[in-house]
């Protein structure tokens, strides 16, 4: 995808002045390791006898929010919300991005050179969702966790083996794994040969991209598990991206709910499941079932479908299925306002 | 080369448990003799009822002979000497026998051992073949390479559009647009044959050199006819694992660019190249029927091209079961390549 996707010489927007005015950039704050602002990324359709660009999707559409340090920020949203999307163009995985920024450290992810994009890549890591098709089939274990261990010179030769060891001892696998194959193993296995890669090039910082959807729901806990464990050991900073709101909420600290490329509601976790704001939020939170056979569930079903990111609905993204929608969400796209310490929501309900 | 497009399908990748490299190969070996009584027995049933014949251009040659005897005896007497009076399947069993023990007879045609004849005239077409699958291979995997890793690039679409005209190109009309530019306009090549008129009186190094220059439009035929897919092979599978996820986290490691396609990509790239390589190997000893004929070198392809003609039924049937077991072999060899390139299926 990004390689497609990244095709240099074409014009991508916001490479230009004048989109990028389109925000107020923001300064460094050294609390937060992460902070994106405004981050588009937009994905070209191509069409028509010349394969010329004939419009966009708008996968990611203007993402605001900062993640502390040593913090688990979880992201929500339906399948095809751009969750993952955002995942991979904040480590820069999907060809360039279309607009905002994203800061890493206090340094602009995008503005790196090449050289310092890779060194900087130790720092940033990121676990996929499918433990299948992301591990080479021709490599062995030991060579997938260590072989960036080695081209970045992370520990000494001499004791490369003893660290690799210790890695995968963290992560649940024996050394003797280390001379087998991927397709040996099963889905939980390669899921914690996945986060042993991560970790082996010891990052401050790694999306988590639906890192349990593709398991079993007896392993998912053992994951999730592990993952908290070595975000204890090693002050792991995480994004967490996943549709599963459950999981979300034992593992984030903060959660963001994206909706059609944007995040329109982000704050504490407490906060977001004890009182949902945005319209979206309370939806989706209604459909978590409650292991309660006489609870009386309160769902708000939401009418129609999703619209399509190539043509996004103007004003309020939300308005085609918004039960508050008025003339004004119509016309008008809101703007982030935090609403109560720390929890910030894009709705004109709250301008008040 | 050309011969290569007999394939003969015959895999047993759907057995179950107990699967062991050893048997497979014993069971395949089993099937391909059964395979090559079959093809064998197909060949010499299609060669005796070809309308050229042997014994009669023969016959009718001595029986014009001034004081000979009439043509219907020359023929019975030659169908006789000659084993032609036999029912086909008869024949057959003969020939199989004979073929059995090791003996392949006399060619009509060329009225020597069929073995010596094979000998003198391999050595030709295997140099061809050995070095226009060099040249595919050098020329191929590094234009298909790069025309993936810039899909849809200028590059791409050149490398794309040239390697669908090689592939589209018939032999006969590519090489004799060769000769008629490089031959016939420039003068730099002959248009046939092995060597040149004084090649007689030429040393050793001149000799090589004459006999080099003669081989230059030949193999240059043979390759350009089929790099294309080969090209257009490796781009391909090279845009297939490109497109993989693990080639992803591979530059989420934070690889450079060439470690992720030489390393990553192009090392699981390999796996199906090796097989069809592989595979081919065998194709270097079957000679090039049509390019040899076109340019008159004298290589396993034109020598059975003209016993072919001339109904020669001893050396037509060495050849046509030597290319039979070339394409069974190479099947096989593919088959074992794949186990042996690729982890999954190797065995411990």
């Amino acid at each position: 995808m990004s390689r497609k996707n990244g095709a240099a010489g074409e014009k991508i927007p916001g490479s230009d002045p004048k989109d990028r005015a389109e925000y107020t950039p923001v300064t460094y704050d050294p609390q937060y390791i992460l902070m994106v602002n405004e981050l588009k990324k937009y994905f070209p359709i191509k069409g028509g006898m010349m394969s010329r660009t004939v419009g966009q999707v708008k996968a990611v559409d203007g993402v605001t929010f900062n993640l502390k340090r040593g913090t688990t920020m979880g992201l929500v949203g339906e399948s095809g919300c751009g969750k993952t999307t955002t995942g991979r163009t904040i480590l820069r995985l999907s060809g360039e991005k279309t607009g905002g920024q994203v800061l890493f450290n206090g340094r602009e992810v995008y503005d790196l050179s090449n050289k310092e994009m890779r060194s900087m890549r130790t720092k940033m890591q990121i676990i996929f969702q499918d433990p299948f098709s992301s591990l080479s089939p021709r490599l062995p274990v030991g060579e997938i966790i260590g072989e960036a261990v080695r081209e970045h010179n992370l520990v000494s030769k001499a004791e490369f083996n003893d660290y690799i060891d210790k890695v995968m001892d963290n992560c649940g696998l024996q050394p003797f794994h280390k001379e087998r194959y991927p397709h040996e193993f099963s889905g939980g296995q390669r899921q914690r040969i996945c986060i042993a890669r991560a970790l082996a090039l010891n990052p401050e910082f790694v999306v988590c991209d639906e890192p349990v959807s593709a398991l079993d729901v007896s392993i998912q806990a053992q994951i999730i598990n592990l993952l908290k464990e070595l975000q204890e050991q090693y002050k792991l900073t995480y994004l967490f991206i996943s549709h599963d709101l459950s999981v979300v909420e034992h593992i984030s600290d903060t959660v963001g709910v994206m909706y059609l490329g944007n995040l329109v509601e982000y704050g504490r976790t407490e906060d977001i499941f004890r009182n949902p704001l945005h319209p979206y939020t309370k939806a989706l939170f209604s459909a978590i079932p409650v292991p309660d056979p006489n609870a009386k569930m309160n769902r708000i079903v939401l009418e129609g479908s999703i619209p399509s990111p190539a043509n996004p609905p103007t004003g309020c993204k939300f308005h085609t299925r918004c039960a508050n929608c008025t003339q004004r969400c119509k016309e008008e796209a809101p703007v982030q306002r935090e609403v109560e310490p720390g929890h910030y929501v894009v709705c004109h309900l709250y301008d008040k | 080369m050309e011969a290569g497009n007999i394939v003969i399908i015959l895999r047993f990748s759907d057995e179950g448990g107990g699967f062991s490299l050893r048997n497979y190969i014993i069971k395949r070996v089993i099937f391909s003799i059964f395979i090559l009584f079959f093809v064998t027995l197909t060949i010499y049933t299609l060669i005796r009822c070809l309308p050229a014949s042997y014994v009669e251009t023969m016959a009718m040659q001595l029986a014009s002979k001034p004081g000979a005897k009439p043509y219907e005896e020359w023929v019975a007497q030659l169908n006789a000497s000659y084993g032609l009076d036999q029912p086909i399947l008869i024949g057959y069993f003969h020939w199989l026998s004979d073929f059995a023990h090791g003996n392949f007879g006399d060619s009509w045609r060329f009225t020597v051992p069929v073995i010596q004849k094979f000998r003198e005239v391999i050595g030709v077409s295997f140099v061809m073949g050995a070095i226009s699958l060099v040249l595919e291979l050098v020329i191929a995997i590094p234009l298909g390479v790069v025309a993936a890793t810039k899909q849809y690039s200028k590059a791409d679409y050149a490398i794309s559009a040239s390697a669908l005209v090689g592939i589209s190109l018939p032999t006969f009309f590519f090489a004799t647009i060769l000769k008629l530019i490089f031959s016939v306009k420039m003068g730099w090549f002959d248009t046939h044959g092995m060597v040149g008129r004084n090649f007689a009186q030429l040393d050793a190094m001149g000799k090589f050199l004459d006999q080099a220059n003669h081989l230059v439009l030949p193999i240059a035929t043979l390759t350009i006819v089929s790099v294309g897919s080969l090209m257009r092979y490796t781009r391909t599978n090279m845009l297939e694992v490109l497109n993989a996820d693990y080639i992803r986290t591979a530059r989420a490691k934070g690889l450079s660019e060439g470690k992720v396609i030489y390393h990553h990509a192009f090392r699981n790239t390999l796996i199906p190249l090796v097989t069809i390589v592989g595979g081919s190997l065998p194709g270097l000893f079957s000679g090039a029927l049509i390019t040899e004929t076109l340019f008159s070198i004298p290589g396993i392809g034109f020598t059975s091209y003209q016993a072919m003609t001339a109904g020669d039924i001893p050396f037509t049937m060495f050849y046509l079961s030597f290319i039979a077991v070339l394409t069974l072999a190479g099947n096989l060899i593919s088959d074992i390549l794949y186990a042996v390139v690729d982890p999954r299926v190797r065995l411990s």
